[in-house]
């Protein structure tokens, strides 16, 4: 367990019937963003607040920080931080009396709850709207301050669950830019989120969590091996072109190309991807081919569980009921 | 990371920071008010003009069992009425902060998680202290006349004791509500509660069946024994509830408590499941 800032080993929780945990193993070494990926209702959030002592477990045993935490929930609590779904801040306080209120929370005492908060505010860049009601704040203002407020401490290990849930690109990137910033100052980072591209983006490491157990822990490229990395889609305007586009696609890419016959949908695997790209649709149109659509995909979270389970996410079988 | 030292040992015990988190949540709720002195005008503004409606609009056609004048009966019962009303607003407060995972966030922290509960319940006494003033002064100035003295500061002490029970019963709907818009509701549930005791009507001059459930009802009991206590008139009554309304006016409330306060303590520990 040296190295490790947490180590969880066969967690089980359950509601009712339901298993929300089922034997479900975590290993995040310290100074690194370990991603937990998985859809709605995997038991994402479930594992992180048990890690985070909100609720007990049923079975199994966790260290976080090198604390038990069904047995030392205290102390685990002075050396975690937790950013929820919710941006979990006063909305009527100011950005500067949040973090105060937060800092004399976790027993700093009135000044140095003063001094900690002025230096966060500078270090997430919300020094201009310390003075504001949070409620005038935009969605990536507050998820910061949020961000901050778990910080106070400068705890040893973060949770970040979905922190990037509802917020627009840019406040996406702003919440990324501060995530780098601390795991480059020696925070330990476990991040769920439902995207592979922000895991893929922050994360050293990611374990695959689907109906409470881990299916996969890789890194990033490890995984997108396994589903192949990403793939030109040619989609024909013509069903007699068929044979003629997969030719020319497995001509230019390097794997073998796929059909989907019901869509006319010709697809490969590609390593260089612009290029491939450029090529591909170049010598349709030399060869007069008519397409309807051609682009890169990539591959999503869909794609990994599906090729990792055999099944769809929730979500998008939801998506797929309503269309 | 931090210029300061963050890791600073905690030599005060256990009861120092239970203390100490407690009025650090107390801070903020008033905090909250001053921020939003909107809130205030409203939450004192329904009482004032409640006085000012009931005593100026009904004063003149009621009339109290016993003689007296209708404005020094009613006020007593306005005051037990805004104690009894003030449970909503801690259910409303209790569920904005489970849903917006504000408690969650106090409870991923080293403080003490009973903290959270107790500074609610602190902070709400100390709003319904300055309701209390509030609506005394308004009352003086229509001319209410209490006795002063012990008697006066026994009734202020029995309404700020219905206020303390009825703190838990707000924590328990504030946890078990799905969201403030649900807590909202719980307006509709209590308005009649009120209506149907002797805040504004005597209940022996309510038909027999009505007027035995208001005379049971604990809010009776406070604004009995309040008029009593103020000297002002009481209404009389035969029943033996209205005939013993001061041991009443401390029992009900101790009854609440020692049903609600472990219902709110065990929805709250439940947090954790």
């Amino acid at each position: 367990m040296d190295g490790y800032a947490v180590w969880a080993e066969a967690l089980e929780k359950r509601y009712g019937e339901k298993r929300a945990l089922d034997g479900f193993d975590l290993a995040v070494r310290e100074g690194t963003v370990h991603g937990l990926l998985g859809p709605n209702g995997a038991g994402k959030t479930t594992a992180v607040r048990i890690l985070s002592t909100l609720i007990r477990l049923d079975g199994g045993r966790a260290r976080v920080a090198g604390l038990d935490v069904a047995r030392q929930p205290r102390e685990v609590r002075a050396r975690i931080g937790l950013t929820g779904q919710y941006a979990a801040v006063d909305e009527v306080l100011t950005g500067r009396q949040n973090l105060e209120m937060f800092g004399r929370l976790f027993h700093l005492g009135g000044k140095r709850a003063r001094l900690r908060a002025a230096e966060l505010l500078e270090q997430f860049d919300l020094t201009d709207a310390a003075d504001r009601g949070v409620g005038k704040y935009s969605g990536g203002m507050r998820r910061r301050l949020d961000l901050a407020a778990s910080m106070i401490l400068a705890p040893a290990v973060l949770f970040l669950d979905e922190p990037t849930t509802g917020l627009d690109p840019r406040s996406r990137g702003e919440v990324w830019e501060s995530v780098r910033e601390l795991v480059a100052r020696g925070t330990t980072v476990l991040l769920t989120t439902q995207y592979l591209e922000e895991a893929d983006k922050l994360a050293s490491r990611i374990t695959v969590i689907d109906r409470g157990r881990a299916i996969a822990d890789d890194t990033p490229d490890g995984l997108k091996d396994r589903v192949g990395g990403d793939r030109v889609e040619v989609v024909l305007a013509e069903r007699g072109d068929l044979p003629r586009a997969v030719k020319v696609v497995a001509r230019v890419c390097e794997g073998e190309p796929e059909t989907d016959e019901g869509e006319l949908r010709v697809h490969a695997p590609v390593t260089d991807r612009v290029a491939a790209l450029t090529e591909v649709a170049r010598t349709l149109q030399d060869e007069g081919v008519g397409v309807e659509d051609i682009g890169l995909r990539r591959p999503s979270l869909d794609d990994v569980f599906l090729r990792l389970t055999g099944h769809r996410t929730k979500t998008s079988q939801e998506k797929e009921t309503a269309a | 990371m931090s210029a300061l030292d963050l890791t600073a040992p905690d030599r005060r015990g256990r009861l120092y920071w239970l203390l100490a988190d407690c009025w650090n949540v107390v801070r903020r709720g008033l905090t909250h008010y001053r921020r939003q002195p909107v809130n205030i005008a409203w939450q004192l503004g329904f009482p004032i003009l409640s006085v000012l409606l009931y005593g100026y609009v009904f004063g003149s056609a009621m009339r109290v069992p016993g003689g007296g004048d209708y404005k020094d009966f009613l006020m007593p019962g306005m005051f037990a009425m805004t104690m009894a009303f003030g449970f909503i607003n801690t259910a409303t407060l209790v569920v904005y902060d489970s849903t917006k995972g504000v408690i969650d966030r106090f409870r991923s922290m080293p403080m003490a998680a009973s903290a959270v509960v107790a500074g609610r319940g602190l902070t709400d006494l100390l709003v319904a202290c300055a309701e209390l003033a509030i609506m005394m002064l308004t009352a003086l100035a229509m001319g209410w006349r209490p006795d002063g003295g012990w008697g006066f500061l026994a009734a202020f002490g029995l309404l700020l004791w219905l206020r303390f029970a009825l703190i838990w019963i707000g924590v328990w709907l504030g946890l078990l509500v799905p969201n403030p818009e649900a807590a909202g509701g719980l307006f509709a549930v209590a308005f009649p509660l009120t209506m149907i005791s002797s805040i504004f009507v005597a209940p022996q001059l309510m038909p027999d069946w009505l007027g035995w459930v208001a005379a049971w009802n604990p809010l009776s009991s406070t604004a009995a024994a309040t008029r009593d206590l103020f000297g002002t008139p009481a209404g009389g009554g035969e029943a033996w509830v209205e005939q013993h309304a001061l041991l009443m006016a401390g029992v009900w409330p101790l009854i609440l408590t020692a049903v609600f306060l472990p219902l709110a303590v065990r929805r709250f520990q439940r947090l954790s499941r």
